[in-house]
Order: C-alpha cells, then structure tokens, then sequence
C-alpha cells in the first residue's frame, strides 16, 4: 500500500510540476503577445556608425544629451610625396572641434583647421530616425549646416570678412540594413562668398555615399565618397574619396583612414579636392574622437 | 488509488475554482547596478511587463532591452551594440513560480516574503534561477519586489579584456512592479 502510495503520490508531482512548467511558460507567451500588440514606444536604431564623421563626412549620429566629444583629426601628407618627406608624415594638417549634445538629437560644435586657419561651427539635427515598430521609419535623416571662416592674413589686397565665409547645407540619410552593414546618402551644397575665378562656382552641388561595414563588434571598414555634379567645380576638381577602418575602445573611437582630400571640413573637401587617389595623392590621417559625459541624464 | 488521484488532481485543479485573477502591470521598474573601482553603472527601464497569477503563483515578466536608460549616453550604446546584442536578442524575460505561496497570507496585509524560482532568459541564454522577492497586495495594487544579482559571463556576454576592469562581475538586479488586476485573458484577446 505504501509503495503504492508513493508512486501515486510521484505521478501526481509529476504532473504538477509539468502543469506548472507548462502555465509559466504560456504565461510569458501571453505577457510577449500582449507586448507586442500593444507595443507603444517605437523600437529606434542605434548605433547606425561608430563616430560622428564616417571618414571626411559627418555621419547620422549625434552625441546623446549632455555629452561633449572632443575630436581630433589629422591628415598628413600626400604617399607620393617621397622618401625626403617620409612619405608624407613630416607634413600634417589638423582639426580640432567640440561637438556637444544640447538634447539627444540636437547637437553644436566649434572646430578650427590648420587649413587656411580655419574656424567652423555647425548645427546637427537628427530630424527622423530609423524605427521599427508601430510607427516604423526606413532611414534616418540628419540635417546639418555649417558656417565656416577663414583667418588667413591676404596680402594685396586684404579681403573684406564677408568674402571669408563658406556655408554648408547637407541632409544626411542613412540605413541600418543590417546589425554591421549601414549606408548613408548626402545631397550636399556648399556657397562660398568668394571664388578665385570668375569660372568658378560660387554654390556647388555634390552628392555624398558612404558605407560601414562591421568586422567585429568594435572594428568596422568605412568609405566615403562625394560626386561633384557637372559644372565647373567638377571639370577642375576631383571627387573625394575615402576609405578607413574604425576601432572602438570604452570611450573613444579610433578612425585610420586614407583619402584624396586634405581638407576636414565639407567646404574644404567637397568643391577643393585635387588629389588624384589612383595616382598615389593619398593622405593617410585619422580621427580620434574622445567623449565626456557633461551632465548624465 | 483512484481515490488518490482524484484528490491529487482536484489539488491541482482547485486554484482554478478560488480564481483570484492575474495581477498585470506595462510600466514595471528594473533597474540594474554595478560598482567598479572606474566607476558605477546605473541604469533602469519603467517599461517592463509583468503579470502574476495569484491562482496559481506563476509569474512572468518582459523588458525590453533598449528601453534602459543610462547616464552616459555611450554606455547605453554599448550596452545594446557590444554586450547584450539588442537588436538580435530583444528581450530579457522571466518565467517561474512562487515557490512557498499562500494567497491566503497576502490578504493579512503587510509585505509577504517569497521565493521565485523559473527561467531568467538575458541575450539568449535561458538559466534556472532561484530568486528571493516580497509581495503585498495594497489598495487593488500587488506589490512585486526583487534583488538579485546576475553575472554577465552566465549570459555569454562577453567583456573584451580592454575594458574588463570596468565592468563588474556580477550586476545587481532590482525589480519593482507594482500591478493592477487584468480583466481575464480571453477579454484582451478579442481586441
């Protein structure tokens, strides 16, 4: 009887405990079922590229809100320069900027390039960004503009500050496709106040493509390239062209890269690119970007 | 025996009969904690699901993973992009059982001390988990409360040795749903 008794008594735990592993999990199904069906707060892309710039270009992201990036960037001279000139690391030319986060999606920054004795500033706005879920949003569209004045001293004769000043105007639209492969686009436009002939363009039209491919988590290939749409910036000037690997440490974010165009700065690189890349006019440089958290959320 | 099984089986059946209802919240608090010599992570979502069965003393409950939030907003990035992979792993989710409940006990008032054991699913990585918690039930509301600790190697999420230092081996859980009662499934289900 009491054998009996247990192995009755052992049937019945077993079905209590398969009854039970059995509730609990439809329990959760129902809890994802109704998650899913309700789900309100659309499901953002993040982390579309790495950094801020994808090589020369200025990339979807912004810094969150209340982060301040600190960004250094650096192109050396040309590889064909020669063994004299160490092929090309004696020469260098360099930017520095600060990029902060007023909100998540608005950011301002400052920079300064050695070129021309440069000094920029710029708004970047994160207008739309990719989602999934109720409300799903294919890409993600920054608009960025910038003011950029040169302080170089001119001799004979001394130009007015007006004549100083080039501004840019770019949408950015960008792509997740896939956890490592992202794709942006940027219709861009640059106006310079002055030109050097009366040939040349005051406002030029280009359009931007850039690529990221992720290897691992932290190392990614990266490309850019600017078509300069005809005209006579495009008939004297080459279409720039980069391409890089990126490596993430814990706060910073590393960017080696080669490229045709000295310049750091869309009104620079865009309609001033002479480099021809194919001929070995190659600057090696790299970005480092460092980024502080100003006010934590 | 017949007799037996029956009084077994009514045993399992009759939680049903005493329906109490489930208990179900959508803006349930999970925050999480580490301390490193570096520095502290921090970072809590208000947007869990929940729902306990006060029938039968099985609780489930859902997170998605990029709705935590973090001080640093580079940490939130990394979070989701290089350790617990949201985009391929959405989720985190719980499912387990009371194990010492006694319905009975909460409508006495005060906090009543439990034990939860089930599976806790984090980047993919399904574990058996044994959990200390407190439940009260308090005008209409049911009060779910947890501290436990998980260890991100358990999870295979994998630290880079660059920045291991940084990241505490064991992180500190803390869950706070406080549920209301849910009209019965078959109701939510028709929508």
């Amino acid at each position: 009887m009491f054998r009996r008794f247990l192995s009755g008594g052992l049937l019945g735990a077993a079905l209590l405990a398969g009854h039970a592993a059995q509730a609990q999990d439809e329990l959760l199904q129902e809890l994802e079922a109704k998650a899913d069906s309700t789900q309100a707060a659309p499901n953002f892309t993040q982390a579309t590229f790495k950094g801020t710039h994808i090589i020369n270009s200025q990339s979807v992201e912004t810094p969150g809100q209340g982060t301040l990036l600190f960004l250094i960037q650096h192109r050396f001279g040309t590889l064909n320069s020669g063994a004299y000139n160490f092929f090309g690391l004696d020469q260098a030319v360099l930017r520095l900027s600060f990029e902060y986060g007023l909100t998540d999606r608005l950011t301002a920054g400052i920079g300064r390039s050695s070129q021309e004795k440069t000094f920029d500033g710029f708004l970047k706005y994160k207008a739309l960004r990719q989602s999934t879920g109720a409300h799903a949003m294919p890409v993600s569209v920054t608009l960025f503009s910038s003011a950029a004045l040169t302080s170089l001293r001119f001799r004979e004769p001394e130009r007015p500050a007006r004549t100083r000043w080039a501004y840019t105007y770019q949408a950015l639209i960008a792509r997740k496709f896939s956890p490592g492969l992202s794709v942006q686009l940027m219709p861009t436009l640059v106006h310079r106040n002055f030109v050097d002939t009366r040939r040349d363009q005051n406002d030029v039209y280009a359009l931007g493509a850039a690529f990221r491919q992720k290897i691992t988590k932290r190392l990614a290939l990266t490309a850019d390239y600017y078509y300069l749409l005809p005209g006579a910036t495009a008939d004297d000037m080459r279409n720039a062209l980069g391409a890089g690997v990126d490596i993430e440490t814990g706060g910073h974010v590393f960017q080696l890269h080669v490229t045709n165009a000295q310049g750091m700065m869309e009104s620079l690189f865009v309609p001033r690119t002479t480099g021809n890349f194919f001929d070995g006019d190659i600057y090696f440089g790299f970005n480092v970007s460092r980024a502080f958290t100003v006010k934590g959320r | 025996m017949k007799t037996l099984l029956l009084v077994l089986l009514s045993l399992v059946l009759l939680p049903g009969a005493g329906a109490q209802g489930k208990y179900s919240t959508r803006a349930g608090l999970i925050s999480f904690f580490s301390a490193t010599p570096i520095e502290d992570i921090e970072a809590r979502s208000t947007q869990a699901n929940g729902v306990l069965d006060l029938n039968t003393g099985q609780l489930a409950f859902s997170v998605p993973m990029k709705s935590f939030v973090f001080r640093r907003t580079l940490m939130q990035e990394h979070f989701n992009e290089n350790y617990v992979e949201s985009d391929k792993f959405p989720r985190s989710t719980f499912a387990g059982t009371v194990l010492n409940f006694q319905p009975g006990s909460l409508h006495q008032g005060g906090p009543q001390s439990v034990v939860v054991e089930g599976d806790l699913t984090i980047h993919g990585v399904k574990r058996r988990v044994k959990v200390p918690g407190t439940l009260e039930l308090k005008d209409d509301y049911l009060l779910i409360s947890a501290k436990f600790s998980v260890a991100p190697a358990d999870y295979d999420i994998e630290i880079p040795a660059l920045v291991r230092e940084n990241i505490a081996k064991s992180v500190a859980v803390t869950v706070s749903f406080a549920c209301s009662p849910t009209a019965p499934l078959q109701a939510t289900n028709t929508r």
